[in-house]
Order: C-alpha cells, then structure tokens, then sequence
C-alpha cells in the first residue's frame, strides 16, 4: 500500500523564552502510515504525543527533518500553504471539541466546506449530522450541547471534506465511558465507510489496541512500533 | 504549493469572509454595537456641525443683502472724509443713507446710570434690505423724525430704563422711544460688546461730540437698483477711496467676510467634536482590543480547519467594518437632529436666520468618516488576528515575538497622521495642529504610564492582610484579562477633556480679574481734550482717586517703511509688507522714560529727541516682527498732514493684560509735543459704588470722555463667556455621553471575562453580597484612578496654560475638580454595577449557558 504520511528523523526543539534553554520534545522520529490505516500513538503524559500530531497535521513547524502528507512536503511551506493542505487532506477531531461557539451545529460542519467554495455545503453537513445522530439539533449552539453531542459535531466536522487522513487527538478524553463507546464506534465506523486513514493520539490503551498500527513514545523518542 | 485563489474562488471566498463575520457577530452583536455606538456621538456632532455649516452658507448667499442692509456701503474714519471723499460718495448714483458711529458715554437721567455705548446716528432710508427690529416696531422709523432715540433693549433692562425716558448723548436729551432687537448684519454676541444706541443724524451736531480729533466712523449707504451699476462702483471707485483711507463693501464682501468668519466658529466646534470621536476611537479599539483576545481561540480553530490568515482577518475586518458602518449611519442620523438645534444654541452669534437643510454632502463624509476611522482604530487590535497559530487549538502556547512591528508602526503613523491632517483641517495651521495632535499622544501616553503604573504598584504592595472581599477586587486590577489600562486611558481621556473646558473658561475669568487686583489701576478715562485735563485731573483728586497714569495720545498713519508704500507693497508681495499695516490708524505717545509695563529686549531707547538728529522710535518686539520690521529700519508717518521720518530704535516687550495705556509705537520726548493730541488718564477706584459716582460727575461735566472700567469689561465678559460656555458645554456633552458609552462597552467587555469567575465563586458558595462587594470594589478602584489621572492631566495643562499663555499664577477650582471627580467615579461603579447584575440574579448554569 503506499503511503500517507512519512515521517523522517523529526526532531522539535522549543526554546524557553524566558532561560533561553532548548527544551528537546521529539527526538529523530521515523514511521510511515500507509492510506486506508488506523494507527495510534499512545504514550505518557508529556512524551510527546501532541506535539508530533501537531506537527504531522501541519499545525507547527518542524525543527529537523521531514514530513511528506499525501506526497506534500510539509517541510518549506509557510501558514497559508499548510491552510490549504489542512483543508484539502486532512480533518481533526480534538479532546476539547474545539467548535466555535458562536456558530450552530450545522455552521459549524460546513466551514471546512464553505473554506473550498463547496455549493452544497450546507445539504452534505446536514447529511454528515444526520449520519452521528444529530439531524434534530443541527441549530443549536455549542453551549446547549453535551459533551458527547459537541463531540459528534465535532466528528462530523471533521469528515465534512472527506480528508485523506484524519487526527484524533484524545477523542474520548472529556467523555463518559459510554458516551466514549459510541463515539469510538462511531469515529471507527465513518472512518471504515470513507476510506480515510485514521491516526488517534490516547494514553487509552483500550482505544490503542482497536487500531491497525500502534507507536509509544517516551521521553520524545520511539520506544516501540 | 500553490495558494492563489482562481478568480471564480475569489469571490467564493470573499462570500464566506463576509458571511462568516455576519454568522459569528451574532452572539456579539449587542457587545460590537455599543462599541461602535461609542464612535456614533463623534459623527453626530461632525455631521450636524457641518449639515448646519452648509446651511448657514446658503442662507449668507439668500440673506446677503439683509447683511449689509444696502447694495453698497463706503465708508471710514471721519477725517479720511475729506471734500475730495464727499465728492466720490455723492457722484456714486442711487438712493444715499448717511450714519456717524462713534462710542461715547451715554447717561440715563432718570436712573442716574452711565454707560459706554456705540451711538450710530442715521439719516435716510437705511436700512434698504431687512428691518431695524424695535419694540415698539413703528419705532424703527419713528426715531429718524425728531428728538429721539433707539437704545439696545438688554442695556435698558439692565439700567431699569422703559420707553418714553430720556438718554442724554453728549449734551443733547433724546427721548427714548423704541427698545432696539436687531440691527441688520449685528448679533447677539456683537450688541454684548457694543451695545447701540441709534439717534438722528440731524441732532448729532448738538451732542458737542463731533470735535476735531474725535474718533467718529462715517458710512454710507447706497440702494442701487441695477446690479452693473453696483460693479461698475466697485471697479471704478474702490482703488481711489482705497488710497483716501475709505472702504468700499459690497453685499459680496459682506458676504464673504461673513461665511469666513463662521467657518472659524463651525472649525473651532468641529474640533471639540473630533475630540469626542477620537475618545470614541480609542474606546473602540480598546474594546475590540480585548473582544479580538476572546476570539483567538475560534481563530486558532479556523485556522486549523484550512483558512488563511488573511480569510481570518477580513472576517474580524468585515465584522468591525459592517458595525462601523452602522454606528456612523445612526451617528449621521444623529448628527441630522443636532442640526435642528444648532441654529438655536448659536442664534448669539450668527447674523441670520437658519434654517435646516439636510446636507447630503456632509452626511456621506460623516458616513464614510465613521467607517474610515473604526477600521483604522481596529486595526492595531486586528493584527494580533493574524499571527495566531492553529496549534492552539491543542494547546495554549503563548503568542510568538510578534514580527509585525512595522506594519503596527505603520498604522500608527496613519493615525497620527490622520489625526493632524484632520485637526489641521479645524484649526488652519500644521504647525499648531502638529502641537494639538502632540497633546493627545501626550495624554494618551500619560494614562498608558499611570495604568501601567498602577497594575504594578498594586501587584508589588499588595495588602495581603485585608479581607477576602476587597483582596479579589484588589486583585482584579492586575489579573490576567484586567480591564486597568483600557478604562484608565479612556475614561481618564474624557475626564481630561472635561475638566479642561471648564478650566480654561475659570482661567479667562481669572486672568481679567487679576488684572485689577491690588494697587493696579481699574479704570480708563479717554478723549480728554486739552483743556479738559486740569478739571479731569480735579475731580478725580476730589474722588480721592490717584492719577496713575495722564497721557497725551496722537493718532497718524504709517506711509512707507523702507521707502517702500501702500501700493508698492501691495503690487509686490515679495517685499513683506502687508496692507492693514498702511490702512490702520496708529494711536502713539511720547514720554522720556519707559514704564513698569515695558522693557527693552532690543536696540537702545532715546528718550529725548535731539534737535538735528534723527527721530528713534521704540516698537513692541510683537508688532514688529508682525509688520517685518528691523532695528534701523525707517519709517514714514503721517501725523495729521505733517510727514515724520522716524528709525526704528528699539524693540519693547509690554505687558498688554492691564487696564492702562500701552502702546505699540513710542516716540522720545520733543517730536510730537505740539500735534493735535488728546489724553487718557488712568486711575483707581476702590468701591463700585464709588466709581459708579464718579463716573457719573464726569460724564454730566465732560460728555465727551469716554470711560472704560474693570466692571464693564468683567461683567462684558462673563456675558459673553456665559453664551460661549453654554455652547462649549453642549458640545462637551458628547465628549461625556461618548465616555459614558466607552465606559459602558469597557464594563460589558470585561463582564465577560469576569464571569467565568464569578460564576465559579458563586458556585464555590459566595453570597451575591460579596460578588457584589467585590465588583464595586473594582470599579471603585478603576473609577477613582482613571478621573484623578484625568484630573491630573487637566490640572497640568491648566499649570501650562495659566503661566506660559496667560502668565497668571494658577489656582485650581478645587469645588469643580471634586464635582467632576465624584461623578466619574459613581457613574463607572454604578454602570459597572448595574451591568454585571445577571451575574449575581441568576443561577450560575443559566448565566453561564446564556453568556458565554
């Protein structure tokens, strides 16, 4: 299978503003994701894990090395270049949901696709949240949602422009255990019927284990794959 | 990568900028619109000041004859009416009016008062366009028809005189049959300083004030049907009258000169209305300030789900553009109001009746204005928008160095700027509208330092002993999210700007009032003839009053400097001289030595004029650089027909500010001792009562003398200041209301960021009582620093003002500053705390899903 991502000897090192000391996050790490896969990276607190989605998902800059998404380097192109490959491959699903709040449910599943100019953003969002089960609260505002459903807009959202490869950062991390099932199948479900490749960043091992591919880090650097 | 969008896209994408700004306003938009209501007030007082401008300009141009009251007025002093003038005005064709003007001391028999007025003395049809409004109006014309006189109806009032008493003017009784309203082409601020008494021209010979040498305007008017004949005058007379010392004004003149003086009155009211905006300015940029940091998040999230920091950007542009836009449609809508009012709260000082027209002109600048200067105010503000990471969304990282430096540097520059150009555009003069715009930097770094200033004293001395309740409100000042600086600067500005309205109005008052304080002389008697001296200087002896000064006053006319004349001048304008320097008549003295008002700063002073030498003559430094002259320079006078070559000796500086004589030309000793001349005296009364008295003894002995006293001038000027006041604090009104409307989004803006915590205090078990006590211990803080740092900017200004332009010592209003102080200070607790009531009237899940 070829791949989507393919990550060589990345390194990211933040320099502390105030000690100017370097502090060394991720240490020459090496994988590759092949298109279709699910694959996790599990790890302690503070091995690293968010950073390198981060980094993989072309939210940050990286120190050394390189990272080529879907045949784009992500190494030389600047905020705005890394916009368009967002919106173009790549859809996000985040522990804290991250939904603008002052927009509605629906609003809020169309920006990835109003962002490409899509005609009918507006018929395919309210399809995508009839899909997670929400077609009776597509207006209704973040705030008078629960973490569950917030999360559910959250994933429709996140597959409204079909992306290539999908980030899950800690998606069931503010949620119940039962709520964390459905939505965990629910994540596992639209993934398989998309055909996108899936990476989830947990320290729920549980959750790990459902996927095809696993890495852990500690310490910033791969201690098994 | 490719990131350019294909036309197609482009419009697609502008689309989604605008309705994203219009979906995302939403939940904001009672917040965005009180912010940009702040800036509505500024446009309003812009728009209706310059609505009512344009009105006023069309009703010059209609009312323009009413102006003049003639199709043509000649006139001038009266020794410029020599045979030779006479002839001119008689050969002019049309129907001829004559009026003498002169001030003299008028006398109320029945009363016993006395006053200076401006007696005119009319024969003819005059005026031929408008009336002379009396009461009775048959008045108007009935004076011209025998013994009989018009006087200016506040004068009676204020001397307890009633139609059918009698006014004696110089030597001669008139009976008063007519309180005079108007004049054609006088307001109500004109009669203040020069009330009128109208008597006829036939019985002026019987006044015994048309001597040699008495200071008497004459004027004709003309009634000239035919336009042609009007230009043909103009074109063929005025050069000769011009040379005669004779003025030539047409209704075009009259027109003129009156739209430019009115221009300067709408300019200065235009500038107090900028000021209100700019504070709207900075209120809006301060709010959007802290609403932008509210935002980062829903930034960070777009820009993570693919857009552009530049799509980031327009959508907050578009939002505060879009707001903009309607807070100065409202503000223009205002503004169309105001207009109605405007010729109301100014009918003192404008010559004719206005009525209002809408000014679509001005409402489009006033429009477009508004949207100009909420986009360039936001801006510094936006730009944070655009260097926000989409990592934030995983994590909270503390904002990179921000490179766009330069591009805050440049919006800076803009503002300042535009904020000169503008001023420049009210105040006439780069260099003082440079100064003016230096000032509010000046303030508005000044509140910036003591906001800043605050938040770390009350960090480094915080009083840890207090209790819990004063502890957090304390603690509120320097806290993540603290709304110190925003409310310092913006309720400090307007509190600044307030104050120093009233203070400088106390500083004119002050500065005359001095002027006559201690053993300084409070009373001026003028036109003394010759023969008058000795029993002046008698009676004033017998009033045991002392002669502080007695001195001889020659009037002439300057005729070359340099060899160089009127005409020359004139025909050259390279040379530096200008022509009110030949046209004006000079009243000088001669004296020996130099007195306590005076010192030479330049040049030598010969008192004593040695026969065959030179004449040396001593200028105030003022006058000299005004009319380019230098040390050794020659000058030509025309003292009454004889010519006197004279050189520039020395330069003086005087003191101006006191009642006595000073004089902008000074000869030595010797030169003019046998010219015609008259004398001033000055002198010093010590009661009212007094000197009321003595005026009276003067008056009925001398009818000629003319008095000026410290009471006149004072009570003058606090009439006039009195009618200027109620329009500076009309206009100090919006500067108010929009503080109390920055105030109120300042307050909005930070209840959002407070309320996460109140509603967790609430929830940990506060009482309302103590969230309560908490927020007006904030408020109270904020209130009390922002008006005592605005207080203090006023008060230095003030210092400034009194001694560098006025050079009086200064003394604050200590009543009005605690006044001033303690409003602003209750106005931010109460608004602070009326706003913030949900917080504590609801239960904390509701607040919070309702809010935020």
């Amino acid at each position: 299978m070829p791949s989507i991502l393919s990550v060589s000897d990345l390194s990211k090192i933040y320099t502390n503003a105030h000690t100017k000391k370097d502090l060394k996050i991720l240490d020459q790490i090496n994988f590759n994701i092949e298109k279709g896969a699910s694959f996790s990276i599990v790890g302690p607190s503070g091995s690293g894990k968010t950073t390198l989605l981060g980094l993989c998902a072309g939210l940050d800059q990286v120190t050394s090395g390189s990272i080529v998404l879907n045949d784009i380097k992500l190494d030389n192109l600047n905020e705005d270049q890394l916009a368009k490959v967002r919106n173009d491959h790549v859809g996000f699903v985040f522990q804290n949901f991250q939904l603008i709040p002052t927009l509605t449910a629906l609003e809020n599943v169309m920006i990835p696709l109003e962002l490409r100019g899509e005609k009918n953003a507006e018929s395919s969002s309210k399809d995508l949240l009839a899909r997670v089960g929400l077609s009776e609260r597509m207006i209704h505002y973040p705030v008078q949602m629960s973490g569950g459903e917030q999360q559910r807009v959250s994933i429709a959202r996140a597959f409204s422009n079909n992306p290539k490869i999908l980030f899950a950062d800690e998606p069931t991390g503010n949620l119940d255990e039962e709520t964390s099932q459905s939505i965990e199948e629910l994540l596992f479900q639209i993934n398989k019927e998309s055909g996108t490749t899936l990476v989830i960043v947990t320290h729920d091992l549980e959750l790990a284990a459902k996927t095809d591919h696993m890495i852990r880090l500690k310490g910033g650097k791969i201690i098994s794959n | 990568m490719d990131t350019i969008v294909k036309p197609g896209r482009l419009n697609e994408s502008w689309r989604w900028v605008i309705k994203m700004a219009w979906k995302d306003s939403r939940r904001n938009r009672t917040r965005l619109f009180i912010f940009i209501l702040s800036i509505a007030l500024g446009i309003a007082a812009l728009v209706g000041i310059n609505s009512f401008k344009s009105s006023l300009v069309s009703e010059i141009n209609n009312q323009a004859k009413e102006l003049l009251g003639a199709d043509l007025a000649i006139g001038g002093q009266s020794k410029s009416f020599t045979e030779e003038a006479y002839k001119f005005t008689s050969d002019i064709p049309g129907e001829k009016s004559y009026e003498s003007s002169f001030a003299s001391m008028i006398y109320f028999p029945r009363t016993d008062g006395t006053r200076l007025m401006n007696v005119k003395s009319l024969k003819g049809a005059y005026p031929y366009y408008g009336i002379i409004e009396t009461d009775p109006p048959e008045a108007a014309d009935q004076f011209k028809k025998g013994q009989f006189a018009l006087v200016d109806e506040s004068v009676m009032l204020q001397y307890n005189v009633a139609v059918g008493d009698d006014v004696k003017v110089g030597e001669t009784l008139f009976n008063i049959v007519g309180k005079l309203k108007k004049v054609p082409g006088q307001t109500e601020i004109g009669t203040t300083v020069a009330p009128v008494v109208y008597i006829p021209l036939d019985y002026l010979g019987g006044t015994g004030l048309m001597k040699k040498g008495s200071r008497i305007n004459q004027t004709v008017y003309y009634k000239i049907d035919d336009p042609n004949e009007v230009a043909e005058t103009d074109e063929g007379f005025r050069k000769e009258l011009d040379e005669m010392g004779i003025y030539l004004e047409t209704v075009e003149d009259r027109k003129r000169d009156t739209g430019r003086a009115f221009s300067d009155l709408a300019d200065f009211l235009n500038l107090v209305a900028f000021v209100a905006l700019l504070l709207g300015c900075i209120g809006v940029s301060s709010s959007v300030f802290v609403y932008i940091k509210e935002k980062i998040k829903t930034v960070a999230i777009l820009r993570c789900l693919g857009a552009s920091s530049n799509q980031v950007f327009f959508i907050f542009l578009s939002q505060i553009a879009i707001f903009g836009l309607i807070g100065a449609v409202i503000g223009a809508a205002i503004g169309v109001f105001i207009q109605g009012y405007l010729p109301v709260l100014l009918q003192d000082f404008i010559p004719v009746e206005v009525n209002s027209a809408i000014s679509w002109v001005s409402i489009l600048q006033g429009v477009f204005l508004g949207l100009f200067i909420s986009i360039l105010f936001t801006l510094l503000p936006l730009l944070k928008v655009r260097k926000v990471a989409p990592l934030g969304v995983i994590r909270e990282i503390v904002s990179k160095k921000s490179d766009s430096w330069m591009l805050s540097g440049i919006i800076y520059t803009i503002i300042f700027l535009f904020v000169w150009f503008f001023s420049k555009l009210q105040i006439g003069e780069w260099l003082e509208a440079f100064f003016f715009t230096l000032g509010i930097v000046a303030a508005f770094i000044l509140l910036t330092l003591t906001g800043k200033a605050v938040i770390w004293l009350v960090r480094k001395f915080f009083p840890k002993s207090v209790g819990f309740v004063w502890r957090q409100g304390m603690a509120n000042l320097y806290r993540p999210n603290n709304q110190t600086l925003t409310l310092v600067v913006t309720i400090g500005l307007g509190t600044a700007l307030i104050s120093s309205l009233y203070s400088m109005q106390d500083l004119l008052i002050q500065q005359i009032t001095i002027s006559g304080e201690g053993d300084r002389p409070n009373m001026v008697l003028f036109d003394i003839q010759t023969p008058q001296i000795k029993e002046v200087q008698e009676i004033t002896l017998d009033y045991d009053m002392p002669i502080i000064q007695d001195v001889p006053v020659i009037t002439m006319t300057l005729k070359e400097i340099n060899g160089i004349n009127k005409y020359q001048a004139i025909s050259d304008s390279t040379l530096g001289y200008k022509k009110w320097v030949y046209n004006r008549e000079y009243r000088v003295t001669y004296r020996e030595k130099l007195i306590s008002s005076e010192k030479i700063v330049d040049g030598k002073w010969r008192g004593e004029y040695q026969e065959g030498d030179s004449v040396f003559i001593s200028i105030s430094k003022g006058f000299a650089q005004g009319i380019n002259v230098n040390i050794g320079d020659e000058i030509l006078f025309n003292v009454q027909g004889a010519l006197i070559k004279t050189y520039v000796g020395s330069f003086r500086e005087v003191d101006w500010r006191r009642v006595q004589t000073n004089f902008l030309v000074l000869f030595p000793k010797g030169v003019l001792e046998d010219a015609p001349q008259f004398n001033v005296l000055v002198t010093k009364t010590t009661s009212g009562d007094y000197a009321s008295r003595y005026q009276q003894a003067i008056v009925r002995n001398f009818p000629n003398i003319s008095i000026i006293d410290l009471g006149l001038i004072l009570s003058t000027l606090e009439e006039i200041l009195g009618k200027i006041s109620f329009v500076i604090q009309f206009m100090a009104l919006f500067s108010i209301a929009t503080g109390l409307l920055v105030l109120l989004s300042s307050v909005i803006t930070s209840k959002y960021q407070r309320i996460e915590e109140n509603v967790l205090l609430r929830t940990l078990g506060a009482s309302k009582s103590q969230i309560w006590k908490i927020l007006f211990t904030e408020y109270f803080m904020l209130g009390t620093i922002a008006s005592s740092a605005g207080l203090f900017i006023s008060m230095v200004g003030s210092l400034l003002l009194a001694k560098y332009v006025f050079e009086i010592p200064y003394a604050p209003n200590y009543i009005s500053l605690i006044g001033v102080f303690l409003i602003i200070t209750s106005l931010t607790v109460i608004i602070g705390l009326l706003n913030s009531r949900s917080v504590t009237n609801n239960p904390p899940l509701q607040v919070i899903r309702k809010e935020v």
